[in-house]
């Protein structure tokens, strides 16, 4: 019919993408470097909507890229840099193989380096960009900050993480602006809203690493490399919205006061353990001696109402309420406690901290000091004991944080069973199961008197009606036709004796008033008029909904499920509790 | 020759020993050498027996001892003269001749007067057997003689015989024991003799262990002159004139440097550079954000965050978190991929005792490759809330009156009841079951009036539609019976008897047609029986016309054309309608008022005109296998039932596709009605349930019908996997009958 055939493959999403292998064709990179490329740059395989047709008809697995990121990455300056190490690489290995030793050293002088600043900036154009992508970087860092100094990975790159990480910290600090904590099997979250933005970051448990064979190391290094630039310049941004001085310094009047420790370490890295010993000040650009409390004026936002508004502030309020948690008291951490991550926490709230001299440098004051309020220990029990001073278990210091109140010290005392240590990320929704623990604290916050039993009783009965009323309406209908059947029944046995000859007895017996139920009446249609509306659904609605009401009803199993075993480990305390009780006896 | 190559190497050995003569060498090493010597002495007398001694240690301790004989040689020689050339030539013929020696020595004496005493005791010691052997064999291992009675030459060329010795061990030891000199006795291994040394040889021994020179007079400590000092002195020290080269300038020199200057120039040769660790210098690199790159990212996907740990993660989690041992098992028993949590929670009862996290560089490495291996895609989430899903319907309330609650069961049957048919009135229910037995009801009363048993499986049953007249069709296995039951006021079963008898006077049939009429006599007249139609088949289902007239009934078959028969009943007469099998039929309808007529066969709806002879239509119901069919009272709507649970509802005027098809069911749609006068329709399916729906159709064509599901009525008991079989409106009230494999009918109101 005349025209063009139109050829498959040459237009439409098929021209769009490209399969790795041409991407790295292209870009005349090798696999590693392609990587790395990746990685620095941030890009990533996307998925198309209809693979095979991006596919050129095949359905074999292959991952694609846009095309048009691959060709914003062919004039990436950084491109020529790995070409020119490439080439470096290889005259090294010349000059090594041919023994010319001059020709090494001036080699290694002229090693081709790279810088990320502009790629930090493109990938991140504004500032909170950067902050939003920087949960991962701090948790490499802190990772990479724990490794030892030998193996994996280049010393200085250790020696930079844990800069940056105690840079962060300090900021951390000086801030105030950590929210949450959470001590986790595999290490302690800490969650800060900086700038608004919510950051997570989990940090490990100061241990030495056993380093997994079947992870490739170039990888995170390349991350690492990656992240460090980031970090570098978030914490230097950050500084300076606080009038910090960048790179951090002690104030110079706790500076004064920690002179005296000079024997402590080489002088190189004394100043930055000072640093991380977390318990001075920063030194700021204007000496403010306090920053005045600005009050924000209240302007009412449009489309939002009155209590919107009202919870805001008050949200506010608590806020700064939990801001100055620590505040006006002295906490002393005995030395078998993870003292930077409780130095931190109790800096992060205006709380002081001291702890052993030997220990770590930079502590402020002694255990003799009679103004210590809390003594923070984990071992079963302290020989010298001060009367003035609790002594109680890290995780009192946790919860309190997480609770923004201060807890009762009585559950957290030396060589008390602990409560449970609850998540403070998890926001439990309606019909979500709630721990007894939680209901407490939530109680507690309420400002309501620990009444202890009756708390806990209540809650569980409030969950298990919740409970029976998801099932009851699933068994009205049941109920519903067992008593038919049940008339039916009985028919059937009078039929049959009439079949048989024999003469009924009859029997008058006084009527039974049914009580009619008006309320579960209409329940009871409603719940018809449901049926029967979602047999009239579409088809694909149906499977939607079907989906959805799945989702939703494991979601309530899972919930009783806990709630039962929760239910089944309190009634064998009890028992226990009442066993013990009797053998006392 | 020999001897004079021999003399003069050992004149150079003896030079080199002299000057080596300030060498130190430690002490032990003296010692040993001392021992070795002696114990060299010992086995040369062994040697005729033991040849245990490795061949090079001995070469080597020849060496030694040649070398410390030399200088002890050379030690006095260099004491006693000055000049070495002339002594040359004299020493190799002097050499371990002590008589030389001593005579030298006396030579010295005139210079060192306190020497003397010491020489007259070498005398002493001297001792004169001592023969004047001079072996010309040269320096070589002695050992290469040790099978030769002879050890070497002498300067005539004669032999040098071995000196006889039988000295074994014990002989060795005593003379260790008892010679008071046993302890300065070396032996010759050129000559094989043993040599005592004197007092003076001792001594130099002694001092060259010490590190001492030989010469006891050499000043070690003499003063230096300096030659090259930071003074100017005022003559050159040397006198040669200055080189050419000294004060013209190098071409290669210029050639080099220009070559360097070239490469600067050029770049290729770059200064130093300095060393800066550019990797921690910060500074503010958002100082001017300009939002023109922010919309270069318009495809980018930002990673998902982690998802926040959850109670169970915590390190003293409440203990309905912690697994118990079922679920533990299950967690190991599962595919790491499958696992809902990848950790089994734990829990500790203090912080001291939690260990590191020993999958934690795992899973951030899982992260990283997560970041950049990952294909990305934008999932659209579906947010909805299922309650608006659900369509919005009229409520059944406001749609009243429909049947709600079953009110009377019909017991009696004993076998599944096939078919029900309600009489005009609405007074009377028939009902026709596998028994055999046809039954007749009192509606109201769910009394059973009368039981006509006809003898055969019921297939189908009808009542005549006429109020004027009480008939019944009932048909069994391949026979069709009229019945009257008489259940009526007398003015109606009279005419009845009149529409039976009318005919009597017609003629008789000429030729016998497929089926066959015949009058009903005897017992079975009694019962009420009146009218006897044998077909060729079996029947399936019966129908009658609006009019009362006529019936037509159908037997399925796939092969012939003789499905469908419709019969009149005034005339006694009936007829093939189809000349052609167009496919099974299922079940057949007449249209309530106009002359048409419904065929339905597996998958379709076929719609004649009786008067043109012709189809009109054909309806595709959508479906696999069409159970049952009914037609709406005024004619414009089907509804199909079919095997594969759906109900198809067909507007006659829109077109021959369903309109709507309903998926109630669960399983088989086995019948379907239609009410007279209220809009409602109900099916009855297999899994025991009647649904009662209402069909609105408007006169607005804009306006779409409603066709809203009103009641589900269940109360059949499923049995041998049939439920509900039939079902029937009555005329008039919104009631409802279905009869069921459980033997009962049913009326819900």
């Amino acid at each position: 019919m005349g025209g063009l055939q139109k050829k498959k493959f040459e237009r439409g999403s098929a021209t769009n993408y490209i399969t790795r292998n041409k991407a790295r064709k292209k870009l005349q990179l090798s696999l590693p470097d392609f990587r790395r490329l990746c990685i620095l740059k941030g890009i990533y395989p996307h998925e198309p909507k209809h693979k095979k047709k991006v596919n050129k008809g095949s359905t074999a697995a292959r991952t694609f890229y846009l095309l048009k990121d691959i060709r914003f990455l062919l004039h990436e300056p950084i491109v020529g840099k790995f070409r020119d190490y490439k080439v470096f690489v290889r005259k090294l290995k010349r000059a090594y193989g041919k023994t010319e030793w001059s020709a090494v050293e001036r080699l290694k002088e002229n090693k081709p380096t790279y810088k990320l600043d502009h790629i930090i900036k493109e990938r991140f154009p504004s500032f909170i960009d950067a902050l939003r992508d920087i949960d991962d970087a701090l948790c490499m860092a802190f990772l990479f900050s724990t490794f030892a100094r030998t193996g994996k990975c280049h010393v200085q790159t250790i020696q930079l993480c844990r800069r940056l990480t105690v840079e962060w910290m300090n900021y951390v600090i000086a801030s105030r602006s950590l929210r949450k904590v959470f001590i986790s099997i595999k290490g302690i979250y800490y969650q800060a809203e900086v700038m608004g933005q919510l950051i997570t970051w989990l940090v490990p448990y100061q241990f030495s690493h056993d380093h997994p064979t079947d992870v490739d190391y170039r990888v995170m290094a390349t991350f690492t490399e990656f992240y460090t630039t980031l970090l570098g310049f978030v914490n230097f941004r950050l500084y300076h919205s606080l009038n910090l001085v960048y790179p951090p310094k002690l104030d110079s009047k706790t500076e004064s006061e920690l002179k005296d420790e000079d024997d402590y370490a080489m002088n190189s890295e004394s100043y930055l353990e000072k640093l991380s010993a977390l318990s001075a000040s920063l030194a700021r650009v204007v000496s403010t001696a306090e920053e005045e409390e600005a009050q924000l004026d209240q302007f009412p936002v449009e489309g939002e109402d009155i209590e919107t508004m009202e919870a805001r502030e008050k949200e506010e309020k608590q806020q700064e309420a939990q801001k100055k948690l620590f505040e006006g008291l002295k906490f002393f951490l005995n030395r078998e406690v993870p003292r930077e991550s409780l130095a931190f926490l109790i800096r992060c709230f205006g709380g002081e901290v001291s702890w052993d001299k030997s220990v770590c440098i930079g502590s402020t004051y002694d255990v003799t000091d009679e103004t210590i309020t809390h003594h923070i220990v984990d071992r079963p029990n302290v020989d010298k004991q001060y009367i003035n001073r609790y002594y109680i278990q890290p995780q009192w210091l946790y919860d309190c944080v997480n609770a923004k109140i201060l807890l009762p010290v009585e559950d957290y005392f030396l060589g008390v069973t602990l409560p449970p240590h609850l998540s403070p990320f998890v926001e439990e929704k309606d019909g979500d199961y709630v721990p007894p623990e939680k209901l407490k604290i939530m109680a507690l916050q309420r400002g309501e008197k620990p009444a202890q039993e009756d708390e806990e009783e209540e809650g569980e009965e409030e969950e298990e009606e919740e409970g029976e009323d998801e099932e009851e309406e699933e068994d009205d209908n049941e109920e519903e036709d067992e008593e038919e059947e049940a008339d039916e029944k009985n028919l059937k046995i009078m039929e049959e004796q009439r079949s048989q000859g024999k003469s009924l007895k009859v029997k008058v017996t006084p009527g039974k008033v049914k009580v009619e139920n008006a309320a579960r009446l209409e329940q009871e249609e409603k719940a018809e008029e449901k049926r029967l509306a979602i047999m009239m659904m579409k088809k694909k609605e149906k499977y939607l909904y079907d989906k959805i009401m799945f989702g939703k009803k494991r979601k309530i199993r899972e919930a009783n499920k806990l709630a039962a075993k929760r239910k089944a480990h309190d009634d064998a305390e009890k028992s226990d509790k009442k066993k013990k009780a009797k053998t006392r006896k | 020759m020999e001897s004079n190559m021999a003399g003069t190497e050992r004149a150079r050995e003896a030079k080199k020993a002299r000057e080596k003569g300030a060498r130190k060498r430690s002490k032990e090493e003296r010692e040993e050498e001392q021992e070795e010597e002696r114990e060299e002495e010992r086995e040369e007398e062994r040697e005729e027996i033991f040849n245990f001694k490795k061949k090079s240690s001995e070469h080597d301790e020849d060496e030694d001892l040649s070398d410390s004989e030399d200088s002890i040689f050379s030690g006095l020689e260099d004491s006693g003269s000055d000049s070495e050339d002339d002594e040359e030539e004299e020493r190799p013929d002097d050499e371990e001749h002590l008589k030389v020696e001593t005579e030298q020595v006396e030579e010295k004496k005139k210079k060192k007067g306190g020497e003397e005493e010491k020489k007259e005791d070498e005398y002493e010691h001297d001792s004169s057997d001592e023969e004047d052997i001079r072996n010309t064999v040269g320096n070589i291992p002695m050992e290469w003689y040790k099978d030769f009675p002879h050890i070497g030459y002498d300067l005539d060329g004669k032999k040098i015989y071995k000196p006889i010795r039988n000295k074994d061990e014990l002989d060795d030891f005593l003379d260790k024991m008892e010679n008071a000199d046993y302890w300065r006795t070396v032996h010759d291994k050129q000559t094989g003799s043993d040599i005592v040394l004197s007092d003076e040889q001792v001594e130099l021994v002694n001092r060259l262990q010490k590190g001492q020179f030989g010469d006891v007079n050499f000043n070690e400590y003499q003063p230096q002159v300096e030659f090259f000092s930071k003074d100017l002195m005022l003559h050159p020290v040397t006198n040669r004139p200055a080189d050419k080269r000294s004060f013209i300038p190098s071409l290669i020199e210029k050639e080099k440097v220009s070559k360097l200057v070239h490469a600067i120039k050029m770049g290729w040769i770059k200064p130093r550079r300095l060393e800066d660790d550019s990797r921690g210098r910060y500074y503010d690199l958002w100082a001017s954000e300009d939002s023109s790159a922010l919309a270069k990212h318009k495809m980018h996907l930002p990673a998902p965050k982690i998802p926040l740990p959850g109670h169970h993660e915590s390190y003293n989690p409440p203990p309905e978190y912690l697994f118990t041992d079922e679920e533990r098992a299950l967690w190991e028993q599962q595919d790491p991929s499958d696992r809902k949590c990848p950790f089994i929670p734990r829990k500790f009862s203090s912080l001291r005792q939690v260990p590191a996290f020993p999958r934690f560089i795992h899973e951030r490495f899982e992260r990283c490759l997560d970041l950049y291996l990952c294909p990305r895609q934008r999932k659209m989430r579906v947010n909805v809330n299922p309650e608006d899903l659900i369509p919005k319907l009229p409520k059944p309330k406001d749609l009243q009156p429909f049947p709600t609650t079953q009110s009377l069961v019909y017991r009696g049957h004993s076998g599944l009841v096939r078919s029900i048919s309600i009489s005009p009135s609405g007074q009377w229910l028939a009902s026709g079951s596998d028994d055999g037995s046809v039954r007749f009801w009192e509606v109201c009363s769910a009394r059973c009036m009368k039981t006509v048993q006809v003898g055969g499986a019921v297939k189908s049953i009808a009542w005549n539609p006429n109020p004027s007249v009480c008939l019944l069709a009932v048909a069994l296995d391949s026979v069709l019976l009229i019945l009257s039951p008489s259940l009526a006021d007398r003015q109606v079963v009279s005419s009845t008897e009149r529409l039976l008898s009318g005919h009597q006077e017609a003629e008789p049939e000429e030729g016998a047609g497929p089926v066959t009429w015949s009058e009903v006599e005897g017992e079975e007249l009694t019962q009420g029986i009146r009218l006897r139609l044998q077909h060729p088949k079996a029947i399936h289902q019966v129908v009658w016309h609006a009019k009362g007239d006529y019936l037509a009934t159908v037997m399925p078959d796939h092969s012939s054309h003789l499905q469908v028969f419709i019969h009149q009943v005034s005339r006694r007469r009936s007829q093939n309608p189809f000349r052609k099998n167009k496919g099974l039929v299922q079940c057949v309808s007449f249209h309530p008022v106009r002359p048409y007529f419904f065929v339905a066969t597996q998958r379709s709806v076929r719609i004649y005109n009786l008067i043109k002879q012709e189809m009109t239509k054909k309806l595709q119901a959508n479906s696999k296998w069409i159970s049952s069919m009914a037609v709406h009272p005024g004619g414009d709507h089907v509804i199909c039932g079919s095997y594969d649970c759906r109900l198809s509802w067909f507007d006659l005027d829109l077109s021959t596709k369903p309109y709507k098809i309903l998926r109630h069911h669960k399983k088989a749609v086995r019948g379907v009605a239609y009410h007279r006068l209220y809009p409602l329709f109900a099916s009855a399916s297999d899994d025991g349930s009647v649904i009662v729906c209402h069909g609105t159709v408007y006169n607005d064509l804009l306006q779409n019908p409603l066709i809203v599901p009103v009641k589900v009525l269940r109360g059949h008991v499923i049995t041998h996997d049939l439920g509900v079989l039939d079902v029937t409106f009555h005329p008039t009230q919104p009631w409802i009958f279905s009869s069921g494999a459980d033997a009962t009918i049913r009326l819900f109101t």
